[in-house]
């Protein structure tokens, strides 16, 4: 262990705590959480009518910092009782500390690996949904507007992220995107009949 | 000056990683180490390994070192083969 480079440290603690399978699984997760989440504020705004695109920028990115620093505590904090308890148990069938090993540095760096995963995929999403609105601010004036433009991408990003879930799973691709990005419109037309 | 040629362990480790890794990092240690790994009992959480390694001159502690680093434990040394200043140049 010594002997190893950081990389190939950080490789084989993901590889012995499977944290890559987990952070797949956050970054999907989160990742809808926060394309969902982006797209109910800006039909909320498409539905009050003229909003400042200031306003709707802050708000929108207000709205990410907290849905990243949400994913990063509550990851963080799951994943080192989760790593923590499941090293004790080792120990405990290895009847020895494993203080210093490969399981140690792993159930020490998994849960930051997954946090941020976790935190920065709907952080990530979020800005990507909001790229139209800082065009707008910084004075890129758009052709169409940057409310509609955003809702665009946050049901193209759902879109995608459904895609990669059915190449994971092994379904079709192309239905396992149409299906997430119902999910999306879904909501959106939810939101529009709560229209108040 | 004796060499440790040939040294066969009991070892028990967790499942992860597996033996292939196990295998590889005792036979990085030097280019002419050669390394036979066999498992021996499977557990809940462990494994059981009769790890074989055979060089020119064999470093136990540094093999131990590599095998305590990944989580393992060195139960027992269960044979050898060591050769005295006659048999170095053979």
């Amino acid at each position: 262990m010594q002997s190893m480079n950081i990389a190939s440290r950080l490789r084989l603690a993901l590889r012995i705590s499977r944290a890559n399978t987990i952070a797949r699984r956050y970054f999907v997760t989160n990742g809808f959480d926060g394309a969902l989440t982006l797209l109910g504020l800006l039909m909320g705004f498409r539905v009050a009518g003229e909003v400042a695109h200031e306003i709707a920028l802050a708000a929108g990115f207000g709205t990410s910092v907290a849905l990243g620093v949400s994913g990063l505590s509550s990851a963080y904090i799951s994943e080192t009782a989760e790593r923590r308890q499941e090293l004790d148990r080792l120990q405990e069938a290895m009847a020895k500390p494993l203080d210093g090993t490969a399981h140690d540095h792993a159930a020490r760096i998994a849960p930051v690996v997954v946090a941020l995963v976790n935190g920065l995929s709907p952080f990530l999403i979020a800005q990507a949904i909001l790229m139209p609105l800082w065009l707008e601010v910084v004075g890129f004036g758009l052709t169409i507007s940057a409310v509609d433009a955003g809702i665009a991408i946050a049901l193209l990003l759902v879109f995608l992220l459904g895609v990669y879930l059915g190449r994971i799973s092994g379904t079709h691709w192309l239905w396992a995107g149409i299906r997430a990005a119902l999910l999306a419109i879904a909501t959106a037309g939810l939101i529009l009949v709560f229209d108040i | 000056m004796s060499m440790i040629r040939k040294i066969e362990l009991d070892v028990l480790k967790p499942h992860l990683p597996g033996i292939l890794e196990f295998a590889r990092a005792v036979a990085a240690l030097s280019p002419d180490y050669r390394v036979e790994v066999g498992v021996v009992e499977v557990d809940d959480k462990t494994q059981t390994l009769t790890l074989t390694v055979d060089g020119k001159a064999l470093d136990y502690s540094r093999i131990q070192e590599v095998i305590e680093s990944l989580g393992g434990s060195v139960h027992s040394i269960d044979r050898c083969l060591v050769v005295g200043e006659q048999d170095r140049e053979a």
